[in-house]
């Protein structure tokens, strides 16, 4: 559906978005993760045409965004980070402005408008000016006005964010409804967001894509790394005997607890479940457990790992890398 | 096109803006009128739209400064950037919704013509071909407004801007004469000219190698030509201002010659601003 390829995107001296590939097939939600000023945005803006990229090209259905504008934006509806709404203008007036913008026949109109509203429930407030209205319901007109024309791509940019909690619920349950009709495209920093709502992670940091996967295989890829925390009544030097008697783990890290107690932490070997053969080595020596507890590696653990990992290369390769993060947020301002 | 144009004509008339932009110019029309034609018993209506062209210095930037200038600031334009239009249907629909809300005024005001006629008669001809020049006058400083506010952050920047640019347009004859004669002098302010343009290409695109070129080439040139033949640039100077005077065309008019070659002039500016605009709108998207 969408095929980005190579794509750079540089402001002055500074790389916000630097050979990013990838392509979204149909029919699936996505999510790209990263932190604030990983590049996000600036994919976006990309691909739905509102930027130019330095090099590399965007292909939406097989038309260039830039040879074909006209046609390559009609299969796509795109909500910025900032809904851009008019003010002065009621959702009513405002959607039917969009639907002459994207050239819908105008017997179309009214099927459609209903249809928009149904799903973001704006019947409600049609007739109020969007000036007067509060975030959620704004965000709801911002997302109604992408909906139009039928896009077969929707994107975007930070749907939930500044809504409270109950708002942030009615647009996931919304991204999810519209899912099952339209691919979905949608950016965020917040992790639990993506997990929730998204089949596909593209997790990008400093402009480049460090992870593709869905969540589940993302968190599979770090639960060999798995590890045990466990609490021991027994003196430092016990326990240490213990465990290596037992030779289950490859590394353990030993602090002394409260009331003569040790915290232990694991890593197990080749990532078995060895929390029953503890539970006997510890029990045949006559060590009571006081607190067991596998760790999972979370989403957010892969996240922190993967874009620290590229902060960490980055400061290698340039000793200027990490003071390329103010110029970040100054693009951004600007 | 037509849905930009129905936005912004929409947004016109439910703001005070249209409103504000017509009571203006009607306002001045009707103490002119008065004035001229009722008590100074003149029978000519063009005299009355000469008296008044002044009122463009604070009619255009009350009309252009908001289009462009507030789309960026309500972060709107990344919604016309988006949508599946021409960035020059965008400009155009604009530019004809001001257009058409000049045209308000510029209708009642063809009324008053038929109302003097109540008292003698009146040279139509003059009136109507003046109104019509004071139409395009008018149409032609917006598109100069429409730049200036496609280049501002703000509608204050883009209303200060272009309420100077238009002043000097005003003042331009006027100042022309002012401006020594000799070919010398026409030389160095030409190369001026020059070298400011080259720091304006330096500012747009960044590139010094460009703008060090055209600097380079620009002023070689005038200075080529200065040695072939220096009497040429006499009075060069001074002419190139007095062809810049948007304002001077419009006098011609009201002394009742319909001048098409002014009509060509005014049409060729507006082109050449709407192009200037599209293209400064297309260049955001490149580099911010």
């Amino acid at each position: 559906m969408i095929e980005v390829s190579h794509l750079t995107k540089r402001y002055g001296g500074h790389t916000a978005v630097s050979d990013l590939s990838f392509s979204i097939e149909k029919g699936r939600i996505y999510g790209f993760l990263g932190p604030n000023g990983a590049g996000k945005s600036t994919t976006m803006n990309i691909i739905t045409g509102c930027l130019g990229a330095s090099s590399g090209e965007v292909k939406i259905g097989g038309c260039d965004v830039l040879d074909e504008p006209v046609k390559a934006k009609r299969m796509i509806g795109y909500l910025p980070e900032i809904p851009p709404l008019y003010t002065d203008m009621t959702p009513n007036e405002y959607l039917r402005f969009v639907l002459r913008a994207k050239g819908v026949g105008r017997v179309e109109w009214e099927k459609q408008l209903r249809a928009v509203m149904d799903k973001t429930k704006l019947h409600e407030v049609k007739d109020r000016l969007i000036g007067n209205l509060s975030k959620g319901y704004r965000q709801r007109v911002g997302i109604a006005q992408a909906l139009l024309g039928a896009p077969q791509v929707i994107i975007l940019d930070e749907p939930t964010v500044g809504l409270d909690p109950a708002q942030i619920i009615e647009i996931r349950e919304l991204i999810r409804e519209m899912g099952k009709e339209h691919t979905i495209v949608l950016s965020s920093h917040i992790l639990s967001e993506v997990q929730a709502v998204c089949d596909h992670i593209m997790i990008i940091a400093k402009g480049r894509l460090v992870a593709s996967d869905t969540a589940e295989n993302l968190t599979g890829l770090m639960a060999g790394g798995a590890r045990i925390d466990l609490t021991v009544r027994a003196g430092e030097e016990q326990t240490r005997e213990a465990l290596s008697g037992m030779a289950l783990a490859e590394g353990a890290q030993l602090m002394p607890a409260q009331e003569g107690s040790t915290r232990v932490l694991l890593t197990p070997k080749d990532g078995e479940d060895i929390r029953e053969a503890l539970f006997y080595g510890f029990a045949e020596r006559r060590l009571p457990i006081l607190e067991m507890k596998r760790e999972r590696a979370t989403l957010e653990d892969v996240f922190l790992e993967l874009t620290q990992a590229e902060e960490l290369t980055q400061a290698e390769a340039s000793p200027e890398g990490a003071a390329q993060a103010p110029d970040e947020q100054e693009a951004k301002g600007a | 096109m037509i849905a930009v144009y129905q936005k912004e004509l929409g947004s016109y008339w439910r703001g005070m803006l249209g409103y504000l932009f017509s009571a203006f110019v009607l306002i001045f029309a009707g103490i002119y009128t008065m004035a001229y034609n009722l008590s100074g018993a003149y029978a000519n209506f063009a005299y009355v739209l000469d008296a008044i062209s002044f009122i463009y210095l604070i009619a255009v930037p009350i009309l252009s400064m908001r289009t462009f200038a507030e789309e960026r600031r309500q972060k709107t334009d990344q919604l016309l950037y988006a949508l599946p239009v021409s960035m020059s249907g965008v400009v155009l629909g604009k530019y004809l919704a001001m257009l058409t809300v000049l045209a308000a005024p510029t209708l009642i005001m063809a009324l008053y013509p038929l109302i003097l006629m109540q008292f003698g008669s009146v040279p139509l001809a003059t009136a109507y071909g003046a109104l019509a020049a004071f139409f395009l006058l008018g149409a032609c400083l917006l598109s100069v407004g429409l730049l200036i506010s496609s280049v501002t952050e703000n509608q204050v920047a883009s209303a200060v801007i272009t309420l100077v640019t238009v002043l000097l347009l005003y003042f331009m004859k006027g100042l022309s004469e002012f401006v020594s004669t000799e070919a010398s002098a026409s030389l160095m302010a030409l190369c001026l000219l020059v070298a400011l343009f080259a720091v304006a290409l330096y500012m747009l695109c960044k590139n010094p190698i460009v703008a060090l070129g055209a600097a380079v080439v620009g002023i070689g040139a005038l200075m080529a030509c200065y040695t072939v033949n220096s009497s040429a640039f006499e009075g060069l100077f001074a002419s190139i201002m007095a062809q810049l005077s948007v304002f001077d065309r419009f006098y011609g008019f009201v002394n009742g010659v319909f001048d098409l070659t002014a009509v060509v002039y005014y049409g060729s500016i507006i082109a050449v601003f709407l192009f200037l605009t599209v293209q400064a709108m297309e260049k955001r998207r490149w580099s911010e």
